[in-house]
């Protein structure tokens, strides 16, 4: 087993490079991945721990900590499934009928990954912020969305916008509605169609896209940074008081925060490496 | 013969999924960015051309879409070779190899802002060394690359790897059996072969990059007119409340990178007629 180590997967002669240049190629790429993707892994853990594990738990059981954890799951316990509902009926309407303009649909769904997160944040300052459309009839009826949570949840929103519904177009189109038609043909109601017949055949892409869409939730920071206004322990999201901390010199504090933020993307890379490897084998 | 709109089907629930699409994309996707376009107009012609035309916001467009074109480079040589390994090379542990690929993806900006910010800077674990070399990274240009090399580096790698895959080896084994040498057949079958995904995986990567704002920030030092990105810039200009000035700004940008992508399709298409052959 080891032996093969650093030889060609395709065991044909003549069409392989000798060993040593294999050997050039392993070095250059984990090289490459080692300064570029471990390094900063291993500095967010070890400078998270450098004062040691009393010191990293004080930061992240800290009020405005806490408080910014808090901030964090709600916007995520909203943002996904709002764009989960949504995304089930985007790719039901697109993926099983026929009709014009689809594909004028699908490429607008995609927009929102096409604008930078900082404009993503400055369109809903435009409509709320205090200069913007509604900002005089908002601040006349006393609501605050910009610099407020709501301004947060919205550019949340439109940032993990299409996650959920490209997984799932794609997907229920290739699978067809003839499994649909013999479930209607032999009697069941539509909503029994959709929950025992279409979500099954879904369910591995559909986890794929929520758990996309639920580390951006969680880990967005430049539109959510525009929309915020960056007050502690009220619109503070995790990554907005990570820049917070970090900005303030408290980097140990700022790393202990960032580590969180780092192991939900370990389990994040996890679970989608669990469901791609259920896609493929059943 | 009349016009229909949609085929007949037996499936229900058209007319509710799609009303609820149409109206949640228009309310959330399409409302907010026509604001876009309304605020920018609002300056007038002069007025836009004053605001994207001073130094200070050109000087943050050079250093924004050169520093992605760069970054996007180095990407797709490295990204190359790290999906070349990942097909065709054995090597224990290369499951885990691959889903680290993703990482750039999966943390959150701010965290690999702050991370590398530490290491590249003149105390850090990289900077130190950099240093003793004489090569500064933090708070410059080349600081602000190497972030956006970090951020797009999964693009080249995710489509460059599936094409690999597929690669019918049967090509090669022909080069090689009327006689091509190895760089021969790497040169004039596989490498033009892999060009369209290499091509698409360096147009992802820029147009990640110029958007790029959370990686970059803190280890740019944000100084006007040499570290500044143009994301900076459309954040400051809203803190000063001129709306106008940063919309005109963000419209540029965008503007500028939509004709880049369209020019490197078309290179792509062109290239595709007249480089294969």
């Amino acid at each position: 087993m080891f032996i093969n180590i650093l030889k060609s997967t395709d065991k044909r002669p003549g069409l392989n490079p000798p060993l040593i240049v294999n050997m050039a190629i392993t070095v250059i790429a984990l090289g490459f991945l080692f300064m570029f993707v471990i390094m900063p892994l291993i500095i967010v853990l070890k400078e998270a721990f450098s004062a040691g594990l009393s010191l990293w738990w004080a930061s992240i059981t800290e009020k405005d900590a806490l408080s910014a954890l808090r901030l964090t799951l709600l916007v995520a316990a909203i943002a996904v499934p709002v764009n989960l509902v949504f995304g089930l009926a985007a790719s039901w309407a697109l993926a099983k009928f026929r009709f014009k303009g689809k594909s004028l649909i699908i490429t607008l769904i995609d927009l929102p990954f096409a604008v930078s997160p900082v404009v993503s944040g400055l369109i809903y300052v435009l409509l709320f912020g205090l200069h913007g459309w509604l900002g005089p009839w908002l601040a006349q009826h006393d609501i605050q969305i910009i610099f407020a949570v709501p301004g947060i949840v919205l550019a949340t929103i439109f940032v993990t916008f299409p996650f959920i519904a490209r997984e799932l177009i794609p997907l229920m189109s290739e699978q067809g509605t003839d499994e649909e038609q013999a479930a209607l043909s032999l009697g069941a109601s539509g909503w029994q169609t959709f929950r025992r017949v279409t979500l099954p055949n879904i369910k591995w892409g559909l986890m794929y896209g929520i758990i996309l869409c639920n580390a951006r939730a969680m880990g967005e920071f430049g539109a959510v940074s525009v929309v915020s206004g960056h007050i502690r322990g009220e619109t503070n999201t995790l990554p907005l008081q990570v820049e917070v901390l970090y900005n303030e010199y408290n980097f140990v504090a700022a790393f202990a925060v960032a580590s969180l933020l780092a192991g939900l993307a370990l389990v994040t890379l996890v679970l989608k490496s669990i469901v791609e490897w259920k896609t493929k084998h059943g | 013969m009349s016009f229909r709109f949609k085929e007949s089907s037996v499936l229900p629930g058209f007319g509710l999924s799609l009303g609820y699409t149409l109206l949640y994309l228009g309310l959330i996707v399409l409302l907010p960015l026509s604001a876009l376009v309304v605020k920018s107009s609002e300056l007038g012609f002069g007025g836009f051309f004053r605001t994207i035309l001073d130094p200070r916001v050109l000087a943050s467009f050079k250093l924004t879409f050169g520093a992605s074109l760069a970054a996007a480079a180095v990407n797709v040589v490295f990204g190359t070779i790290v999906a070349w390994f990942l097909v065709r090379i054995r090597f224990p542990g290369k499951r885990v190899i691959d889903a680290i690929v993703d990482l750039p993806f999966a943390l959150p900006t701010a965290v690999s802002g702050i991370a590398l910010a530490m290491l590249y800077s003149p105390n850090g674990k990289l900077g130190i060394f950099l240093q003793s070399i004489g090569i500064k990274v933090a708070f410059t240009q080349l600081g602000i690359t190497v972030a956006l090399i970090f951020i797009g580096l999964p693009f080249v790698i995710r489509t460059v790897q599936p094409a690999l895959e597929e690669m019918d080896r049967e090509l090669e084994e022909a080069a090689s059996s009327l006689g091509a040498s190895r760089t021969q057949t790497l040169t004039k079958v596989i490498l033009p072969l892999l060009m369209p995904p290499i091509i698409t995986g360096f147009t992802l990567a820029f147009a990640r990059a110029v958007g790029e704002y959370g990686s970059v920030i803190f280890i740019a030092g944000n100084m006007p007119m040499k570290t500044e990105i143009t994301s900076l810039l459309i954040i400051t200009k809203l803190e000063q409340y001129d709306y106008a000035g940063a919309t005109a700004i963000a419209v540029a940008m965008l503007v500028v990178s939509l004709a880049l992508i369209l020019l490197i399709n078309l290179f792509q298409s062109w290239s595709g007629k007249h480089l294969v052959r």
